[in-house]
């Protein structure tokens, strides 16, 4: 099973081969077999990524299951995961088959829509599992094509401009990342992700336009992957994409959205930011915090006021995220195991949040709030369900969203206990805007004609709902089971972390300690010790 | 000697006296009606020459220095062979229905190749402009084949007009250089410049480096590209997006790498500033476009600009990167033309974009196929076109022209807008507008294997990489030689 990653990653762009090339027709039962096909082959996929996690020593930080070929010039074909990546691959396989059981009532296009999610699972799993920058960049910015067409063909009425936002948003931002890869190739000389968390990064510092640039390439460096890997998670200010493509998107694609992709940028973050560029990271750390914090408080306050389902629960994922970054940012095992386990338990939750609005979408084909109310007279499992994930949304202990939010406030409180404040009120904003939520649509008396006739969650719904229960409860009373796993490759990361760190000091301290005694000798370091 | 000489020559002359040869036999017996024999005649013989050349290697000289073979020319001479090969191969249903083919077009075609060979293995500034006339005087003609249409007169003459300008700024830049070195072989130049270029090498240099933007469309000079695509008859304008593009970056290498190798620092900066704008302006002003024949000139010249990025790296691997560029490039541009040219609303042709509304639906594959060009020319992974970009990206960076590497990312985002709006039309539109189903498969299969070459290259694009970094060798390294002297 040496090539177990490639052969998961591999297997649902197989399926969408073999649905484009053996699947004629568009009739009734063409359309149940490409969802049957779709599903099988996701499920399949999961399956064989059992094996990844029941093959994966959790007590090694370093890389497994490592596959190396030789690619384009000196590009290597290089897959592998550890404690960091290794649950994000499995979120990826466990959420895709229940995201196709959810577009089970799709009509129009079955096809294409079921070869669209297939080769965006494969372009998913390629990001998690690459070790190569470039491979890295392909799949990453792969992904945007499936995604452009999911918005733009099946999404709502004003899909066109979210596609085109969601795609140039994105494309701008990681063309940035693109050119800080070949600035770091050609200075490392290696594209290989593991040689590349070991090299050492000049954080001397240098001038730019005129600027003094303090931690000098390494600052420069994280700036170009900040711009990426900000976009897509996403942080305030650049999130204004996201509430678009969500509205607008077909009840599956946000769930991948919400569930993975954003997922995607808290993984660069772990991967490439942190890790390579440690002093550029404490450099800017605090712009991160403050970044995060205001995300928090001020997307909770945007939700608190809006009228569309799906936007609300956007911006709660946009405030959900801002605990992400400020935990990884945070550099301590507390922030870094939190953030990853905030990033696997909102899949789950804000996916199953995206379903829940499905749900009734199908139904009544509106998100507006208004249009709703009362649903819990004819609609018990349903309120149940939706009150779980709600409580799950805000927090509540013995879901797995608190452990995410406490594991972060953790780390960042013995950071920077100010952001850590402000970042708490959040925790209360969120309640606020999910219960305030929850009432309106579900709890009071049914008054709207229309909905007098609205049905239950028929089987099928429960059954995409069940896994997603069970994973919350299961993760929020045994945290162990992520943690565990990431433990020692986070412990190892801030290991290095705080070498570096420690070495960029004394480097600093020498710079300013011989600036004194002869300043014109060293106009540099004159100019850094001015500036501390 | 002259044997010898002639014998490094030999494709050429063969191509030249099958040209004329030709020409009587067409005009002695059935005139237009020998036209398509020779349209495959031609085609099949530019593929035997592309062979022929393929398998050729060192570095052969000529007539003293004036006419060069090295792995470099042979590159470009492959790819422009392929490509006008392909390019004619397509056209031939197309002109036929519209009454179009003359048996001049293949004849033109052979001697603009002729010329675009001897540009690319210039060795002197002589046989330089000689090729460079040879090839632009054939291409004036052609774009203004349909003789009865304005729009295609008006494309020929602003072609001629404007290419005649830039013909003279080249020829005064060259007789400047000339005054100036003393020579006009390329040797010579390399040599006189050793120790800096004098004020008037320089303002020589400067008019050389305008007429050659003017023949790869560059911005500032491209203003003649965007109205000669849409006037000439879409299979010229295929050809004149694809074979001519390669040769002329390739004389504009041979030039600032075999004559001004030693200077690199004096041309970098004009070949910086001609690759940002047109970045820019081709990506700025096809926003605009409706359409596609303008679309695609916009297209090309922020192309153009790319790989003028790798060139101003001035380094064998901004060749290499620029080489492998143009190969991309040429290939993605047959396929789009394919579509292009079967684009037909009622039996007639347009090129309106807005009549792709709803085409996803009509025609999966063919739609499909498209979607995969124009996502590979935006040069979004995995498709091969991002491959290009990455190569030019790298060549910038590492010869520390990190700002116009990040300049030309940016430009390339604003450059996807408008390939993703064909995307929007074919995907997102609604099923009003019509374009006709049928497809003649000749063009069908070069979309379809234009297409798959775009997806399936991410394996190891085809190999042309290492090809292209021993042709990048062998145009840059002698340099380095010469300045070590």
């Amino acid at each position: 099973m040496g090539n177990i990653l490639s052969l998961t990653t591999f297997i649902p762009l197989v399926g969408a081969v073999i649905l484009a090339l053996f699947l004629r027709g568009d009739d009734e039962a063409a359309r149940r077999n490409a969802k049957w096909v779709a599903l099988a082959t996701t499920a399949f996929t999961f399956v064989v990524s059992l094996f990844i996690l029941f093959g994966f020593d959790a007590s090694a930080p370093g890389f497994q299951f490592v596959e190396d070929r030789e690619w384009l010039l000196g590009l290597h074909y290089k897959m592998g995961v550890d404690g960091i990546s290794v649950l994000f691959v499995m979120l990826t396989t466990f959420l895709m088959p229940l995201v196709i059981a959810a577009c089970w009532e799709v009509e129009t296009r079955v096809k294409e829509y079921m070869i669209a999610f297939l080769v965006l699972e494969t372009l998913m799993l390629g990001v998690f599992c690459a070790l190569d920058l470039f491979l890295f960049y392909l799949f990453f910015e792969a992904g945007l094509i499936p995604m452009f067409l999911i918005i733009g063909i099946w999404g709502g009425k004003d899909r066109i401009y979210a596609a085109f936002k969601f795609f140039l948003y994105t494309f701008l931002g990681s063309v940035l990342m693109l050119v800080a890869m070949v600035a770091m190739y050609v200075q490392a000389g290696t594209s290989d992700i593991v040689q590349l968390l070991e090299f050492q990064f000049s954080s001397a510092p240098m001038t730019v336009l005129g600027l003094n640039v303090l931690g000098g390439m390494q600052t420069l460096l994280w700036l170009a992957f900040f711009a990426s890997f900000a976009v897509k998670m996403p942080m305030w200010p650049v999130h204004t994409w996201l509430p678009d493509a969500h509205v607008q998107a077909p009840t599956a694609g946000s769930v991948v959205l919400a569930a993975i992709l954003l997922k995607m940028g808290g993984y660069g973050f772990l991967r490439f930011s942190l890790p390579m560029f440690p002093v550029g990271s404490e450099i800017l750390g605090p712009l991160v915090f403050w970044m995060s914090a205001i995300a928090i408080v001020y997307t909770s306050l945007v939700a608190l006021v809006q009228e569309d389902m799906k936007k609300l629960i956007a911006y709660s994922s946009v405030a959900h995220m801002g605990y992400v970054t400020m935990g990884i940012f945070a550099a301590n095992q507390q922030g870094l195991d939190g953030a990853i386990f905030q990033m696997l338990s909102h899949g789950f939750i804000s996916g199953a949040l995206f379903l829940c609005v499905g749900v009734i979408y199908d139904r009544m084909h509106t998100r507006e709030i208004d249009a709703y109310g009362g649903l819990v007279n004819r609609m018990p499992s349903y309120a149940m369900i939706f009150l779980f994930f709600t409580m799950a949304n805000v927090g509540l202990p013995g879901t797995s969203g608190f452990i995410g939010e406490f594991l972060t406030l953790m780390g960042i409180f013995q950071v920077n206990t100010w952001v850590a404040a402000v970042a708490t009120t959040g925790v209360i904003l969120s309640a606020a805007y999910a219960l305030w939520l929850y009432r309106r649509v579900v709890m009071g008396d049914l008054i709207k004609e229309a909905l007098k006739s609205i049905r239950d969650l028929t089987a099928r719904e429960k059954w995409i709902f069940a896994p997603l229960v069970a994973m919350t409860l299961i993760l929020g009373v045994m945290p162990w089971l992520a943690t565990d796993i990431t433990g020692p490759a986070v412990a190892n990361l801030v290991d290095d972390v705080e070498t570096a760190r420690a070495e960029f000091a004394a480097t600093t301290q020498v710079a300013s300690a011989e600036s004194e005694p002869a300043t014109v000798a060293a106009p540099a370091a004159d100019a850094e010790a001015g500036e501390e | 000697m002259i044997s010898n000489d002639l014998s490094i020559l030999l494709p050429e002359i063969v191509l030249s006296l099958y040209a004329m040869v030709a020409l009587l036999a067409a005009v002695y017996t059935g005139k237009d009606k020998a036209a398509t024999l020779l349209v495959w005649v031609t085609s099949a013989l530019f593929v035997l020459l592309a062979l022929w050349i393929g398998t050729g290697r060192g570095d052969e000289i000529a007539f003293s220095g004036t006419f060069v073979n090295d792995g470099f020319a042979r590159f470009a001479k492959v790819v422009i062979l392929l490509s006008a090969a392909a390019v004619l191969f397509m056209s031939e249903n197309y002109m036929t229905r519209r009454g179009l083919l003359r048996f001049e077009y293949p004849v033109l075609v052979a001697l603009s190749v002729v010329g675009m060979m001897v540009m690319v293995s210039a060795g002197d500034l002589m046989s330089l402009y000689m090729g460079l006339e040879l090839q632009s005087l054939a291409l004036y003609v052609v774009a203004s084949l349909r003789r009865d249409s304005p729009k295609s007169t008006e494309a020929g003459l602003k072609y001629f007009v404007l290419g005649a300008l830039s013909s003279g700024l080249l020829l005064y830049g060259a007789s400047l250089t000339y005054g100036y070195a003393g020579t006009t072989q390329f040797e010579g130049i390399i040599a006189a410049t050793a120790g800096g270029t004098s004020l008037g090498l320089l303002f020589g240099l400067a008019f050389l480096i305008a007429g050659f933007a003017f023949k790869v469309s560059a911005a500032p000079f491209h203003m003649w590209t965007p109205d000669v695509y849409e006037g000439a008859p879409t299979p010229v304008t295929a050809f004149l997006a694809t074979a001519p593009k390669v040769a002329a970056m390739g004389l504009f290498a041979r030039v600032v790498f075999d004559a001004f190798g030693g200077v690199v620092g004096d041309w970098r900066q004009i070949v910086a500033f001609l690759s940002v704008v047109s970045m820019f302006w081709g990506g700025v002003a096809a926003i605009g476009q409706r359409d596609i024949k303008r679309l695609m000139a916009y297209s090309s010249i922020a192309h153009m600009g790319y790989a003028l990025m790798g060139l101003a790296a001035g380094t064998a691997l901004g060749v290499q990167a620029m080489l492998i560029y143009m190969a991309i490039y040429v290939t993605m541009n047959i396929g789009t033309f394919a579509f292009i040219l079967s684009m037909e609303r009622d039996g007639r042709p347009t090129t309106d974009i807005a009549l792709l509304n709803g085409y996803s639906v009509r025609e999966p594959l063919k739609a499909l196929a498209l979607l995969v060009l124009m996502f590979s020319l935006a040069g979004v992974p995995p498709m091969v076109g991002f491959f290009g970009k990455l190569y030019v990206v790298q060549a910038a960076v590492d010869a520390g022209l990190g700002w116009l590497a990040i300049l030309g990312v940016i430009a390339s985002v604003i450059g996807a807008f408008y390939y993703l709006r064909i995307v929007f039309y074919m995907y997102f539109g609604e099923e009003k507008a019509t374009l006709d189903s049928g497809m003649p498969p000749v063009l069908w299969g070069f979309l379809m294997v234009s297409a798959a070459a775009m997806v399936l290259g991410v394996i190891n694009l085809f190999g042309v990489p290492q090809v292209a970094q021993r042709a990048a060798a062998a145009l840059v390294d002698p340099v380095v030689v010469v300045v070590v002297q």
